[in-house]
């Protein structure tokens, strides 16, 4: 990592791009994140594009196509690629716009968590005192409870749907982001440049957010990521359950939840949004293992 | 040793107060009516709200209630089911032991091949078996579970027939539940076959809830023995010409375990809520499948007590896995 001095002495630019060429240079080490990586940025094309990309909508029913199989099959038919499912929806067309709604779950999930976990995180770190205790005490609760089994009674209460499951989830994960925050905080506030900037007269909110904060990132973005796949898992385990998007929404886990009563008729309704889930988990997991070793600069040296 | 127990106990107290106040707040902080969440009803008269109102106490000040609560807990009175009628704790006891015993075969599947798997990764480290390992660890940590158990019915139950789709037995052994472990239940009953059935009904359930814990396991144990194994003390085990298979496993192995302990210790929150999918997956009458249909059926009470007795659980664990730890590491007890 670079040293803070030289973002402070203005160069600004330079200091950025030698960062991330560093960056690079590490990240690039580790072959199966490069791969994840590119399986992740083709993910995020597929669901820019769905539309354009998916040969049929993912909600017209092919009333002369149920449980069609996929085209390489018997009886499968050469313009549903991979099968329809029990109401005659192009499973291929559903799994594209399926992939908008996972990616929308973990990128909303993770700003949730992430922006609340780092303002709670700064706030216990630089503040102490009751403040700190009263914060890390409700963090420690939400720990203390199976994530998945929380954020399932919360979806339950409020209602099932693609909303509350977002809010249940980024409650659940926002724990791990406020006691990192803090963590990096208390291991910072000490610091020669911390104390220069408070001398030189840095407001508290100065020294929270643009003085501490960008020390503190490496670990909250491999956090983060690992947030991003387990949001989607989650995400998609409580839609299997009948609690997260409601049909016919392609979302991956409530078409699994749908393509249940047919497994054993219909392998492929339920084969490929299940494969679809666990793709892009892996993916995102890989590029969370990379950024880890890219960014810890213990595992670095050795 | 007895301090540091009496430590432990002594922090168990403001993490149950806490437990049961998320408990209670969640059905009644979070937003909708909670006489129609508990009473699970919809349009009822005004007459017959208020009295529902005074019968659960909910025009007297919330921490009045919240007290009422917490005594109830305390007295073992969990709430009464909507729609069983029955006292949740006793339905809870009846199920738990379903949901002990899947666990439990889970946890044995993820050690018994997770530590081996691990440790030999570690030994042969950068080998094709440390890559294969590492690989297929990361699928298993990115698996969506309830996908791996419809895969395994397709595979076992559907195109090879080997195994039973649901359940915990056939339904033509019946024998009287003694402990509530099927398979111990099974023995006892001295029914030909009855044993095996269960074992068999055991199969994928147990694959399905085990893989995310022996993945982490796994991995926990390769990253712990690679550490180990750079210590001086290692170095000096091998120096002294002992055979490798005891330096791994006698000075080695031992050190990372610790580690690993609690690695599995943390695995049980994580198993409580893969059991809910599991359970569903494979109608294991367990406390899994009872919270997704007392959700189903909007039984609330049933939900929060739920909540609450899974948390309670895990506390335990949590603590006897600390305290364990405790045991097998003497630095943390003299602390």
């Amino acid at each position: 990592m670079s040293e803070p001095v030289t973002v402070a002495t203005g160069s600004r630019e330079p200091g950025l791009a030698a960062q991330l060429r560093e960056f690079w240079y590490y990240f690039s080490f580790n072959r199966g994140a490069v791969i994840g990586l590119v399986v992740f940025i083709l993910l995020v094309l597929v669901a820019l594009f769905a539309p354009v990309i998916a040969p049929h909508s993912p909600t017209q029913q092919f009333r002369d196509a149920l449980l069609t199989p996929p085209s390489w099959q018997v009886g499968g038919r050469s313009e549903f690629l991979l099968g329809t499912d029990a109401v005659g929806r192009d499973i291929l067309s559903r799994l594209i716009h399926g992939a908008r709604f996972s990616l929308l779950i973990g990128a909303v999930v993770v700003v949730l968590s992430l922006s609340t976990g780092i303002v709670f995180g700064l706030l216990a770190g630089y503040a102490r005192g009751w403040v700190d205790i009263v914060l890390m005490r409700i963090m420690d609760l939400i720990l203390a409870f199976p994530s998945l089994l929380l954020a399932l009674v919360m979806v339950a209460i409020l209602g099932p749907g693609l909303i509350n499951t977002m809010i249940a989830i980024a409650l659940v994960l926002q724990p791990h982001f406020v006691r990192l925050t803090r963590s990096a905080v208390l291991g910072e506030l000490g610091k020669e440049y911390v104390v220069s900037a408070k001398v030189v007269g840095a407001g508290h909110l100065r020294l929270m957010f643009l003085t501490i904060l960008p020390n503190c990132l490496a670990p909250l973005i491999v956090q983060a990521t690992l947030s991003f796949s387990t949001a989607i898992l989650d995400a998609a385990a409580l839609g299997f359950l009948g609690l997260g998007a409601q049909p016919p929404t392609p979302e991956w886990g409530t078409m699994l939840a749908e393509a249940r009563q047919f497994i054993l008729r219909a392998w492929w309704v339920v084969t490929f949004p299940g494969l679809a889930i666990l793709v892009t988990v892996l993916a995102i997991n890989l590029v969370g293992d990379g950024l880890r070793d890219a960014l810890d600069p213990k595992l670095k040296r050795s | 040793m007895f301090r540091f127990l009496f430590h432990r106990l002594l922090l168990i107290v403001p993490t149950f107060i806490g437990i049961t106040i998320i408990a209670f707040a969640f059905v009644r902080v979070l937003p909708g009516d909670p006489v129609l969440l508990i009473a699970g009803e919809h349009g009822v008269t005004p007459e017959r709200y208020q009295r529902l109102m005074e019968q659960f106490g909910y025009n007297r000040p919330i921490w009045e209630q919240y007290w009422d609560y917490l005594v109830g807990i305390v007295q073992g009175d969990f709430g009464t089911s909507i729609s069983t009628k029955r006292p949740v704790i006793r339905d809870f006891l009846t199920l738990f032991p379903a949901t002990v015993e899947l666990a439990f075969f889970a946890t044995l599947f993820a050690v018994v091949i997770g530590i081996p798997a691990g440790v030999l990764a570690a030994v042969r480290r950068g080998s094709w078996f440390d890559q294969l390992t590492m690989g297929t660890a990361l699928v298993g940590y990115s698996m969506p579970i309830f996908w791996l158990g419809l895969l395994l019915i397709i595979f076992f139950s559907g195109i090879l027939g080997w195994t039973p789709v649901s359940g915990r037995i056939d339904l033509l052994y019946f024998f009287p539940a003694v402990t509530g472990f099927m398979t111990i239940d099974a023995l006892l009953s001295g029914q030909n076959g009855a044993f095996t059935s269960a074992i068999r009904h055991l199969i994928l359930p147990t694959v399905t809830l085990g893989t995310i814990p022996l993945a982490v396991i796994a991995r926990q144990t390769r990253s712990a023995m690679l550490e180990v194994l750079g210590e001086d003390y290692v170095r000096t085990a091998r120096a002294k010409g002992l055979p490798p298979g005891k330096v791994v496993g006698v000075h080695a192995l031992r050190n990372a375990l610790i580690p690993v302990v609690t690695t599995i210790g943390l695995q049980v929150g994580v198993m409580m809520a893969g059991a809910i999918l599991t359970e569903t997956i494979y109608s294991w009458p367990g406390i899994g499948k009872w919270m997704i249909d007392a959700i189903s059926r909007r039984d609330y009470p049933v939900v929060q007590a739920g909540l609450l007795l899974i948390a309670l659980v895990v506390m335990v664990v949590n603590l006897i896995v600390d305290v364990a730890y405790g045991f097998i590491n003497p630095r943390i007890r003299h602390r």
